[in-house]
C-alpha cells in the first residue's frame, strides 16, 4: 500500500512538472518554428535532447556511489528547496501578488526577439535561431531530469518516475505539433502548485529519513505531508489575496 | 560561453530564486538535524521541527512578499 503511494505520487510528480516544464519549452522552439522554420528549431531541439541524455547516462551510475543516507538528505533538501520556490510562487500569482505566467506573452516576446537578431544578423539567423531552441530544451530538460532523479533515488522509482515525465513530454510534444501554437490554456500556476505541494512533500520525507527520523505510516506520511502543504498553502493564498493588491513586477 | 553561463545560471535558479526563502529552509534542515543528533531517543522531533518549521517559512514569506507589495502599492500611489 505504502509502496503503491510512493510510486503514484512519484510518477504524478514527475508528470506534472515535466508537463509544465515541457509547456515552457514547447512555446520557444514553437516561437523558433515561426520565425526561422522548423529545421533550425527541430536541429535545436534534438541537439538539446541528446546533451541531457548524454548528462543522464554520464551521471547516473556516480549517484549509486554516494551512501544511500546522505543521497536522502542531500536530494531531500534540493527537494524543499525546489518545490518551495514553486509553492511559494503559486501562492503569490494564485493571490495576485506577482503577475501569472503568460505563454502567450512568452512566445511574442521570444518571437519579436528572434525577429530583431534575424534583422540584425541575417547570415546567422538560422544558428541563433537553433541555439534559442537548444537553450530552451535543455534548460527546461535539466529541470526534468532534476525532478526525475530526486523523485527516484534510492527508492527503484527511475522506471515510473521516467514514465511520467516521459508521458508529460509525448502529450505536449503531441499537442504542440497539432495545434502549432503556445499551450496557453494549460492551467500553469494550478500544476505548478501541486507539483510545489508534491515535491515538498518528498522534501520533507527524505530530509527527514536522511537525518534518521522514522516516520509514522513510513511512506503514507508523504501522503499526509502533501495534505497539509496544500491546507497551508490554500490558506496562505486565501489570506494573501488582497482585491486593491497591485501585482509585483 | 553564454549558453554555459546561462544553463548554470538556470541551475541555481532552479534551487535559490528568493534567497531569503532558501536560507531558512537551510536554517530549518540545520535545526532539524541539531535536534537529530541531540535528542536521538526522540527523532520524530526532529520530524516535527523539519515539517513545521518548513510549513512556518512558507507562511512567514508569503507574508512578508504582500507586505512588500502593499509598501510598492502605497509609494506608486504617493509618487503619482
Amino acid at each position: 500500500m505504502g509502496s503503491l503511494a510512493h510510486t503514484g505520487s512519484a510518477m504524478t510528480a514527475a508528470f506534472l512538472a515535466s508537463l509544465v516544464e515541457a509547456v515552457e519549452a514547447l512555446t520557444i522552439v514553437l516561437a523558433v518554428a515561426t520565425v526561422r522554420g522548423w529545421r533550425p528549431a527541430g536541429f535545436g531541439a534534438i541537439a538539446g535532447l541528446m546533451l541531457l541524455v548524454l548528462i543522464v547516462v554520464a551521471l547516473g551510475p556516480l549517484l549509486d556511489q554516494v551512501p544511500l543516507h546522505l543521497l536522502q538528505l542531500a536530494i531531500g533538501i534540493l527537494l524543499l528547496l525546489f518545490g518551495m520556490r514553486w509553492l511559494r510562487k503559486a501562492i503569490l500569482r494564485s493571490a495576485g501578488v506577482i503577475p501569472l505566467h503568460d505563454e502567450a506573452m512568452a512566445f511574442a516576446t521570444e518571437t519579436a526577439e528572434l525577429r530583431e537578431k534575424a534583422r540584425r544578423y541575417d547570415a546567422r539567423a538560422d544558428w541563433l535561431a537553433a541555439l534559442a531552441s537548444f537553450k530552451a530544451v535543455l534548460l527546461e530538460g535539466l529541470e526534468v531530469v532534476f525532478i526525475v532523479i530526486a523523485l527516484s533515488t534510492g527508492r527503484g522509482l527511475l522506471v515510473p518516475a521516467s514514465a511520467g515525465a516521459l508521458a508529460a513530454c509525448l502529450l505536449v510534444a503531441g499537442m504542440g505539433f497539432v495545434v502549432r501554437r503556445p499551450l496557453a490554456r494549460v492551467p500553469e500556476n494550478t500544476l505548478k502548485f501541486a507539483v510545489g505541494v508534491m515535491l515538498a512533500a518528498f522534501g520533507i520525507f527524505w530530509t527527514g529519513e536522511g537525518l534518521g527520523v522514522a516516520w509514522p505510516g513510513a511512506d503514507l506520511s508523504i501522503v499526509a505531508f502533501a495534505a497539509l502543504f496544500l491546507a497551508v498553502g490554500r490558506a496562505a493564498a486565501a489570506l494573501a489575496r488582497c482585491p486593491s493588491a497591485e501585482t509585483l513586477p | 560561453m553564454s549558453t554555459v553561463g546561462a544553463v548554470l545560471r538556470e541551475l541555481a535558479g532552479l534551487f535559490v530564486e528568493d534567497g531569503s526563502l532558501a536560507l531558512e529552509i537551510v536554517a530549518v534542515v540545520v535545526l532539524a538535524g541539531i535536534s537529530a543528533a541531540l535528542i536521538p531517543d526522540v527523532p520524530l522531533a526532529a520530524g516535527a521541527i523539519l515539517l513545521f518549521g518548513c510549513l512556518g517559512v512558507l507562511l512567514a514569506n508569503v507574508g512578508c512578499s504582500r507586505a512588500l507589495a502593499r509598501i510598492k502599492q502605497r509609494e506608486a500611489t504617493f509618487k503619482s
